[in-house]
């Protein structure tokens, strides 16, 4: 059955008519048209759907979407800075070579976001506990843990 | 995309409303967290016309301590319980099973409700709708035989929850409410050995918080061995709690998951208090009561054997007190 979802994504407040049994992920690729966010195993094993929800990192395919009505959902799409510039991670897994086929990197980055903002310089073993949820099949994760260092030098930098 | 069922979700503001709730609709399931409920919906395996959503009850969330006991809200989720400032002393072992629990992204949901209620899991069950018809079902669901054991008539599926142990040695109490009102039991009785039927919850009734008595004097620990370390359930997990005089054992509690359809609080353990540790006699009571079956990737021998060294390990570990938990 089908009632009116409220929810923030990427700080605009949106009303959709949504049925009570769509999952955030498909509300967000199939109804709303961010397709940046990715289904990998639809079993919450491979982190490839992480979006934040309230800043906090949230498996998009196993949250339904009217369990979090009212909330702020943020993706992908969200991190590009206003005239297209780009995030500190998303510009860091570029430089460093943090993503090859791409398919985890949305994934691997919202994880990271939400790391970042509880704790702006992490060492490796926070990094790896964070990511631990992501699977990438590419890179062998040295080059993403890389990147997340990195994006927080660049953070860290603008900050001072 | 697997087309999930066609289904309600309700979203009570109350316990009352709650059990209202599913009273009122058929085949109505609870749904916390919802890490391990929603992959079994997208596995076709639970196919609930009705889910009531318990997160929203404010009264089923936090954590109070009163005179060194604690009173944990079963909407709590993991991370929540991860970072509480009460859990110090052997009470910690509580967050040390939970930062075990699955994935960072999943104990972010994930409440201790849903971990202590887990479903079991069995090879033959947590597969797709297409595999597990391709198998012609199973005792737990749809079927007539357990794969596991076909000349029995019962289901062995597992019971996986990594909170339940550690809990278990610290004395736990659960607080249920249903239709016919409030009940407080221990929490060793909420569980059964019968993997189809695993919780002895009467209908309607929920979960509402875990109860934990004080441990003064005494040190916990659990330790999980699992196939995958960043994320994956227990092959076998176990959670000892222990109290030393001097040289004298005063007493000593072990309990296992993923070895039985329920969380085993291993019996006979009080005898053994009074001498000095006794790791072999200890080990001997464990390894006559689990029985790790065939319902994992991995030999349950090798489960076996792992139970045995890792209650060893952790148990002389406790008793040296160079322990996280002294």
């Amino acid at each position: 059955m089908k009632s009116i979802l409220r929810l923030i994504v990427n700080g605009r407040l949106r009303e959709d008519a949504v049925d009570e049994t769509v999952f955030l992920i498909d509300y967000l690729r199939q109804q709303i048209g961010l397709s940046g966010t990715k289904q990998g195993c639809e079993g919450g094993e491979c982190g490839a759907c992480t979006v934040l929800v309230d800043g906090r990192p949230r498996l998009s395919c196993l949250t339904l979407a009217h369990s979090i009505a009212g909330r702020s959902v943020e993706t992908i799409e969200g991190q590009v800075r206003p005239g297209g510039e780009l995030s500190a991670l998303q510009r860091a897994f570029h430089e460093k070579l943090g993503t090859q086929c791409g398919y985890c990197t949305p994934g691997m980055i919202m994880a990271a976001e939400g790391l970042l903002r509880r704790n702006p310089d992490p060492d490796d073993d926070s990094i790896r506990q964070a990511l631990a949820g992501n699977i990438c099949r590419c890179t062998g994760y040295v080059k993403i843990i890389e990147a997340v260092h990195a994006a927080a030098a660049m953070n860290g930098e603008k900050a001072t | 995309m697997q087309i999930p069922p066609e289904f309600r979700l309700l979203r009570p503001a109350t316990i009352a409303e709650a059990i209202q709730a599913y009273l009122q609709n058929d085949d109505a399931c609870y749904l916390a967290g919802g890490t391990d409920l929603i992959v079994n919906m997208r596995r076709g395996i639970e196919q609930p016309r009705a889910l009531i959503e318990l997160n929203a009850i404010p009264e089923m969330r936090g954590i109070k301590q009163v005179d060194g006991s604690l009173r944990i809200g079963a909407s709590t989720t993991l991370v929540e319980l991860i970072e509480d400032p009460h859990l110090v002393g052997a009470h910690a072992v509580l967050a040390k099973a939970a930062s075990l629990v699955a994935g960072p992204v999943h104990r972010e949901v994930a409440t201790l409700g849903g971990n202590l209620c887990l479903d079991t899991r069995c090879i033959y069950y947590n597969q797709s709708e297409w595999w597990r018809c391709a198998n012609d079902y199973c005792l737990k669901s749809r079927g007539e035989v357990c794969h596991v054991a076909p000349n029995t008539k019962q289901c062995f599926a597992c019971y996986s929850g990594d909170i339940a142990p550690a809990a278990l040695v610290l004395g736990a109490k659960v607080e249920l409410k249903g239709p016919e009102g409030g009940r407080t039991i221990p929490l060793k009785d909420l569980y059964r050995e019968d993997g189809a039927n695993h919780l002895s919850l009467c209908r309607g009734e929920i979960l509402t918080a875990l109860i934990i008595p004080a441990a003064p004097n005494m040190r916990a620990g659990y330790e999980k061995v699992r196939v995958r370390g960043a994320m994956d359930f227990p092959l076998v997990g176990i959670a000892i709690a222990l109290r030393r005089d001097g040289d004298r054992l005063r007493d000593l509690f072990i309990a296992v998951t993923g070895s039985n359809s329920r969380p085993l609080l291993i019996e006979g353990t009080t005898d053994l208090s009074g001498g000095s540790l006794d790791v072999a006699a200890a080990d001997k009571l464990l390894s006559r009561q689990i029985k790790p079956v065939r319902s994992t990737s991995v030999s349950y021998l090798y489960r076996r054997k792992v139970a045995s060294n890792v209650a060893r390990r952790l148990a002389l570990r406790l008793w040296e007190g160079d322990g996280d938990f002294g």
